[in-house]
């Protein structure tokens, strides 16, 4: 069933023609198996591949429609980022540390994706270990923005996003630690979703920082977004960061009226190192709210614009010691070393390692170090809670904050490459929420001259998804509407 | 204040890197690059302000929570070993460390 209008199909109406027999999770897949490889060579979304295994997980479906009938994600064909773990499937991380790491379990989010009825067709592309804001900095090549394959796909997320916008599958899972998936979501024209620090569990997610790190959601729709969120959120036992509080009913949530809901923009940030066209996009996005019936307003965030220098001090920190683990004696690479101990660590890490990593470990363990501890790390976190407070005196007066995703549109391959300062500033306006743990979505909002998608972040309270979905839904269905009635 | 090369070696062994001559010239430049715009943030007036370690602490108790003690998983040695570099006899096998 090749999709009719040209529009790729949305997950909601693969699992609605699977379940009704209109289709088989086999050709569903097929068709998804197909578009990669149409795709591939011009953006190299993927790492890895599974043909077979998906074709045999999505034969298995087909055999037992009793079982189908009741799949929230029945059929649907899925990707996967490569940091998070697949029993039996290579994840890399996108690091040569890890190119022959064939993990033992599935991350908690994949089992209950499958569990949902979807099928995995392959792991995205990613930068190593999700640390990058391009995917240039994935040790198997970059991937290319389909919109505009002189460009990236942002980042570290991008194969996911790459994949959704090429219209080969609707559903991608990411991971978002500063802006991983909503970055990525903005430059190639999709829908990215952070939920909230606890919402989703990270277990089987290999570890970058672990103040921040939260499984997110690509997809084509919002409505696709809430469906896979509904499968991959709650609590869990392997994951005590978890959150147990109850899941909502997400899709029952899109159909609430938004009219009277407030939304808190903080004019003198988005004034800040902006591009001119995307904060027209962006200001264009507050009146089409303001025009559903969204109480429209301005908020002060005053300390966000310390945003990017905290979240790499913070985030570096992390990772320096979550990347310790890379030592060449449990799992991974073992590089060839002078027979000492030390040499055999420092010489796994010099090969395993690419230069970003590098850079982010070195900034970590210096910000960690004995006498520095108090002025960077430390420090940090109050500037961090400082943050935090601003939005919690916004959500005072209001109901979401909005914001570019991103600065920029899409930048090309190879611009900000030798200079990794610039490349951390597309954390802009992304890095303030997850420093907060908030939920945080970035839905398309038009395009540049030259034709590069523009984002609109929104951020909500704490395990508010249900409301930001809500919102999102709204606009594109508007915009849509809109876009019907010119 | 500025990093020097001194402070680069150090930092590089702490963290267990070899970097070339060429690597570090980099790492210096562009870390002290990143602490230039380290330096606005630490003009912020953070007196009285605990740091936020995990933004789980503003909704729930930050204690960790317990689960019960119980055996949930079976013994997995090999296929947890399976991506080890070198194993024998169900052992990590790593250079002498005791002479």
């Amino acid at each position: 069933m090749p999709p009719e209008s040209g529009r790729p199909l949305t997950a909601l109406a693969i699992r609605n023609a699977v379940r009704a027999g209109r289709l088989t999770a086999a050709q569903a897949c097929r068709a998804a198996l197909d578009a990669i490889d149409v795709h591939e060579p011009r953006i190299h979304a993927y790492i890895s591949i599974c043909a077979d295994r998906a074709m045999e997980a999505a034969h298995r479906l087909d055999a037992d429609p009793a079982r189908v009938a009741r799949l929230p994600l029945a059929g649907v064909p899925v990707a996967i980022k490569d940091n998070l773990c697949t029993a039996g499937l290579r994840t890399t991380a996108g690091s040569r540390m890890l190119e022959a790491f064939v993990p033992p379990y599935d991350a908690t989010a994949v089992r209950r994706l499958e569990e949902a009825g979807a099928i995995i067709v392959g792991k995205t592309n990613c930068d190593e270990f999700a640390m990058g804001a391009s995917t240039e900095y994935s040790a198997f090549g970059p991937t290319r923005n389909p919109v505009d394959p002189s460009r990236t796909p942002g980042g570290s997320s991008g194969g996911s996003a790459a994949t959704v916008a090429s219209g080969a599958l609707p559903i991608a899972l990411g991971s978002d630690t500063g802006g991983s998936v909503r970055q990525p979501a903005s430059f190639c024209g999709v829908v990215g979703l952070k939920p909230t620090y606890g919402r989703v569990s990270r277990y089987g997610l290999i570890a970058f920082a672990s103040s921040l790190d939260q499984v997110g959601v690509l997809a084509g729709t919002a409505e696709d977004a809430a469906l896979a969120l509904q499968a991959i959120a709650g609590a869990d036992a392997a994951d005590a960061t978890a959150a147990g509080r109850p899941v909502p009913d997400y899709a029952a949530a899109l159909e609430h009226p938004v009219a009277g809901l407030r939304v808190g923009v903080p004019r003198a940030l988005v004034a800040d190192e902006v591009d001119e066209e995307v904060r027209d996009r962006f200001d264009r996005a507050c009146e089409a709210l303001r025009a559903f019936g969204l109480d429209v307003r301005d908020v002060s965030l005053p300390h966000a614009r310390h945003a990017v220098p905290v979240y790499h001090l913070v985030a570096s920190a992390e990772a320096s010691a979550n990347l310790a683990r890379y030592d060449g004696v449990r799992y991974g690479l073992r590089a060839p070393h002078d027979g000492s101990v030390i040499g055999m660590n420092a010489a796994t890490r010099d090969a395993g390692f690419g230069r970003e990593l590098k850079r982010r470990i070195m900034l970590g363990t210096y910000a960690l170090s004995a006498g520095y501890y108090e002025a960077y790390y430390a420090r940090g976190q109050r500037v961090r809670a400082l943050i935090r407070a601003d939005f919690e005196a916004a959500f005072r007066e209001v109901d979401f904050v909005a914001l570019p995703t991103a600065p920029t549109p899409a930048f090309r391959l190879g611009e900000r490459l030798d200079n990794p300062v610039q490349m951390y500033l597309a954390d802009l306006f992304t890095a303030g929420p997850s420093l907060a743990g908030l939920p945080a979505i970035s839905i398309p909002c038009g395009e540049t001259r030259e034709g590069l998608p523009v984002g609109l972040q929104l951020v909500g309270r704490m395990f508010d998804e249900a409301g930001l979905l809500r919102v999102a839904h709204a606009f594109e269905t508007g915009a849509a509407g809109r876009n019907d009635g010119a | 204040m500025s990093l020097t090369p001194a402070d680069v070696s150090r930092i590089a062994h702490l963290a267990r890197l070899e970097l070339s001559p060429a690597e570090s010239d980099a790492m210096l430049g562009q870390l002290n690059g990143f602490f230039r715009i380290v330096e606005q943030m630490s003009a912020v007036d953070t007196r009285g302000v605990e740091p936020l370690y995990t933004p789980l602490a503003a909704v729930q108790p930050a204690a960790l929570r317990l689960r019960d003690d119980g055996v949930t998983e079976a013994d997995q040695r090999s296929a947890n070993q399976a991506s080890a570099p070198a194993v024998e006899d169900g052992l990590f096998l790593v250079p002498k460390v005791i002479e």
